[in-house]
């Protein structure tokens, strides 16, 4: 069993698709993301979690460019595989009610971008890697475009430039350092071998760093993030900021840092600067958003700059934090966007002055909702609050006063929440919220098991923990080892 | 050499047939005598190859590689010509001998190994192509891009033609080989008359492939032009130009690089944001295709500006995929216009409604050419910038990426056109053998894009 059962099943499952008819279309999707899941189980189970890659696969792909087949799953990646595997059949699950024009290209398209993100999260070759990265963004922007809402058009094309330029520049990056190993090879291993100067770190830097800084996104390169987020079918929403921005969060971990850790040293303020104004930045903007759907856009821009501050600050317990917080993170935003998508369905709008007093004629949905709030804003015992308290922890051992602007997150977004949750769910009824109907069939199933984990993982983290735990150790000394040459 | 004896003698047998109404053979004939030319090509693969005919001609790996590229691609187009050609005159026999004698010519392109032989191989596929893009006699546009043509194109021949009598008149020699032993022994002589020599062959070469600032008469001529001879022009034609510059460089002026490569850096650069910011601006896909293709001329440039051992390889592979992208681009406008009478963007709306499967190669296509992975056309793209990389031509590299963005735009609006604006049309209808032709193409990118292995290999 090798890795690349887990990358060639979702391209298969996307091809069958594309041969059923009507609802079972949705049904055969769901069957296939749930073997996808199964197979990650399976992986899973046969996990030893120490440093080393497991499942490895390895072969000769474009032989005169150097350019090889390699892939394998070592801790990092196994927490990557179980997010995007877990949370596909959730969003699949969420779309249980929708009736799509031309369903089965829909999913087919969700499954085809699903198999473009699990190689990214398990490539080890640079090539591999790219061709991914751009695999996961050809069907997004078809989603956004073919599925989305009245501006769809103009702001999916900018989506799609915008994370297109910055991969350019990657693309230009991995060249760059497969031409300079010995061998001029793509292969990763030999890329953290190199030892280039300063001034060739620095640009290797800049070259990932704006791919993944526009991915994630980063203060000042977030623009294309909400307005893509609000137009997008709420499924494309949550396999953008559920699974896709944590490539960009993968990317920073496994391939900017440690192959230029001189390059991220010199940069390494400026980018922790660039993540703490956007938490700030983004939570001061979602105070006065009076869609839904957007302010969960803003509060997730917020939820990710303290993420990429907590991998910036590079210590174990930051990047263990990070790790933990991507999964929670996406089961969380995934919770948030599906509660707005049930909102806006029954209501038909997302306009939160217009509503009021859904809990009383709705009492389970609105358990749910405040379940994922409360994992959102980062209550002790729900998943939010590990990886944050982490993550802090590890912004605190770079510098107190980032730690200390960054912790405003927390507080902001309770803010914020809170106050939508009072808006929408509290109060008197009006005529609109009246008409709300309760939770039913597959979005009790989903909301459930959502709820669940938020409370699971927030009990108990440590099993999550424990995955990436000997890989995230052995990442992080190795990297930091070359940070003490490059000093002296 | 069996290749070229096949194709010059082809149109003649063509020729005769049309003298004597045969009109249904005559696109059986055409395809069988090029696909006999291209096995002949292909048994001469790894042969020794040594120069032949007084050192006139070479057919090596490279010859082998680029005629067999040239001769699918005409076959392509050709499948793509039945029931085209008829609607135009009623000579149709003319339109295969003439591209059957601009192919010959091509031929003698991608293998000379003599001054001499070049002139004539870029002659002989210029005077046919002067005639193709004047076919339709009564039409205005037509007429227009032809004389535009012939007289730019005479112009440059003078250039190239100066160019090589300077050489000559420096080195004493026309042979390739000689010219570089000339070269080699007077490494250190400053020859004015040769290196002039070499600069007039730049500008005579780069107005062939159109090149900025040599590019004025490509959008024209190729608007005015039938669009399947636009469709010969910027894929076939461009190709064997791109395919003789590299010979001519990479066999003679590799030593002096350091003199011409700064010169066709800055042609490069500026071909590049000539062709994509002018697409840009285009209401006609027709136009635009014309306007990407100086751009892609520009892509095509890199290998030459970094020559080394790859630049080969990576040509043919840009190529390839450009040319059969191109042949999917140009097969849906064709059967868009049939329907709609126009060139825009317009004609495009709504497009994958009702023809799924037109959409969605005309999709694979446009993607290629944007060079996004999982296509051929990110795979010449990656070697073009590996090999620019790999001589440290970063500036020519970042400035090729935003270009690339740019070039995002006008892709894109056919995809837009077709996926999400609405319009209500019939269905356009597509005929078996543009199914074919198209169908295999996009296929071919796509297998190209995913295992390039098979093809990068070749040369």
């Amino acid at each position: 069993m090798t890795v690349s059962i887990l990358l060639f099943l979702p391209v298969v499952a996307a091809l069958l698709v594309l041969l059923f008819k009507n609802e079972a279309v949705k049904h055969a999707a769901l069957f296939f993301s749930i073997i996808e899941l199964a197979v990650a189980i399976y992986f899973l189970a046969g996990f030893v979690p120490d440093a080393s890659v497991q499942y490895a696969v390895d072969a000769t792909w474009i032989p005169q460019m150097g350019v090889h087949f390699t892939a394998g799953i070592d801790g990092i990646s196994m927490v990557m595989v179980l997010l995007s595997t877990v949370l596909v059949p959730l969003i699949i699950l969420t779309t249980y009610k929708h009736q799509y024009k031309n369903a089965k290209a829909f999913y087919a398209l969700i499954l085809f971008m699903q198999a473009g993100m699990l190689t990214v999260f398990t490539a080890l070759d640079g090539f591999l890697f790219y061709v991914g990265w751009e695999a996961a963004l050809i069907p997004i922007y078809f989603i956004c475009a073919l599925w989305g809402g009245e501006n769809r058009i103009r702001i999916t094309i900018k989506f799609f430039i915008y994370t297109f330029a910055g991969s350019l520049f990657m693309l230009l990056g991995i060249i760059y350092l497969a031409l300079q190993t010995p061998s001029g090879i793509y292969d990763l291993r030999s890329f953290y071998d190199l030892s280039l100067n300063l001034t060739q770190q620095s640009w290797v830097f800049w070259a990932f760093f704006i791919a993944f800084a526009i991915k994630m996104p980063v203060f000042p390169f977030h623009t294309w993030q909400p307005d893509t987020y609000t137009e997008a079918p709420t499924a494309g929403t949550m396999m953008l900021s559920g699974i896709m921005l944590k490539m960009g969060i993968y990317g920073v971990i496994r391939w900017l840092i440690p192959n230029a850790p001189a390059g991220f040293l010199q940069w390494q303020n400026l980018a922790m600067i660039l993540a703490v104004i956007g938490i700030v930045y983004a939570s001061l903007i979602a105070f006065n958003q009076k869609d839904g759907k957007r302010l969960v856009a803003y509060s997730s821009i917020a939820h990710v700059g303290l993420i990429a501050a907590g991998i910036f600050a590079w210590t174990t317990q930051g990047v263990q934090g990070a790790m933990i917080q991507m999964l929670s993170h996406g089961i969380n935003v995934v919770g948030m966007f599906f509660i707005w998508d049930i909102i806006s369905r029954r209501l038909n709008t997302r306009d939160i002055s217009q509503m009021g007093g859904i809990a009383k004629v709705a009492p389970n949905f609105s358990i749910a909702f405040l379940i994922i709030l409360l994992g959102t804003v980062a209550l002790p015992l729900t998943n939010g609050f590990v990886g944050e308290f982490l993550l802090l922890k590890g912004v605190y051992n770079y510098n107190i006063w980032f730690a200390a602007v960054a912790g405003l997150t927390i507080i902001f977004g309770a803010v914020y929440m809170l106050r939508m949750y009072k808006g929408v769910m509290q109060g008197e009824a009006n005529e609109l919220t009246l008409t709300f109907t309760d939770i039913s069939g597959s979005e009790k199933l989903v909301l459930g098991i959502i709820c669940v984990l938020i409370i699971a993982i927030g009990v108990y983290p440590q099993p999550i923990l424990h995955i990436s735990e000997a890989a995230v150790t052995n990442l992080v000394n190795t990297v930091s080892a070359k940070f003490v040459n490059a000093k002296y | 050499m069996t290749t070229l004896i096949i194709i010059s003698v082809l149109p003649i047998v063509i020729l005769y047939l049309g003298l004597y109404k045969v009109q249904k053979a005559l696109l059986p004939v055409t395809i069988i005598g090029l696909l006999a030319a291209m096995t002949a090509a292909i048994t001469q693969w790894n042969d020794s190859a040594v120069p032949i005919y007084h050192g006139m001609m070479l057919f090596n790996n490279f010859s082998v590689a680029f005629s067999v590229v040239s001769i699918v691609s005409t076959i392509l187009i050709l499948l793509l010509s039945k029931g085209y050609f008829e609607r135009i005159s009623s000579h149709i026999a003319e339109y295969y001998a003439i591209i059957l004698f601009s192919l010959a010519g091509i031929i003698v392109m991608v293998s000379y190994h003599n001054l001499v032989m070049l002139f004539i191989g870029i002659e002989i596929m210029s005077v046919s192509l002067y005639i193709l893009a004047g076919i339709r006699k009564k039409d205005f546009a037509s007429n227009e891009a032809a004389l535009k043509y012939f007289l730019m194109g005479a112009f440059s021949t003078g250039f190239l033609l100066f160019g090589i009598a300077l050489i000559y008149g420096a080195s004493g020699s026309f042979d390739l080989d000689g010219i570089r032993d000339w070269i080699v022994t007077h490494s250190r002589s400053n020859d004015p008359l040769f290196y002039t020599g070499v600069m007039l062959i730049i500008v005579g070469l780069c107005f062939k492939v159109g090149a900025a600032p040599f590019h004025f008469w490509t959008p024209d001529v190729y608007e005015g032009a039938p669009s399947l001879i636009t469709l010969f022009m910027s894929t076939v034609v461009k190709v064997a130009g791109f395919a003789a510059f590299l010979r001519l460089f990479s066999a003679c002026f590799f030593t002096i690089s350091s003199f011409w490569a700064p010169v066709l850096l800055v042609i490069t650069i500026i071909t590049l944001f000539i062709g994509n910011i002018t697409a840009l601006y285009q209401q006609s896909f027709k136009r635009m295709m014309a306007f990407s293709s100086i751009s892609h001329a520009g892509y095509l440039l890199f290998a030459i500006v970094a020559l080394g051992a790859g630049s080969a390889n990576s040509i043919f592979v840009y190529a390839a995929a450009y040319s059969i992208a191109s042949i999917i681009a140009f097969g849906a406008l064709i059967l868009v216009k049939q329907q709609t009478r126009t060139d825009n963007f317009d004609g495009f709306n709504g497009l994958a409604k009702n023809n799924p499967f037109l959409a969605l190669v005309l999709t694979v296509s446009m993607l290629s050419l944007a060079g996004i992975p999982l296509t051929a056309g990110f795979i010449g793209k990656f070697f073009m910038f590996s090999g620019a990389l790999a001589h440290y031509n970063t500036l020519l590299v970042v400035v090729a990426v935003v270009n690339a963005i740019i070039s995002i735009f006008y892709y894109f609006r056919v995809i837009i056109a077709m996926y999400f604006r609405s319009a209500e049309r019939a269905e356009v209808e597509v005929p078996a053998y543009y199914k074919f032709v198209l169908g295999i193409s996009a296929i071919a990118t796509i297998v190209i894009g995913v295992y390039p292995a098979f093809i990068s290999a070749l040369i």
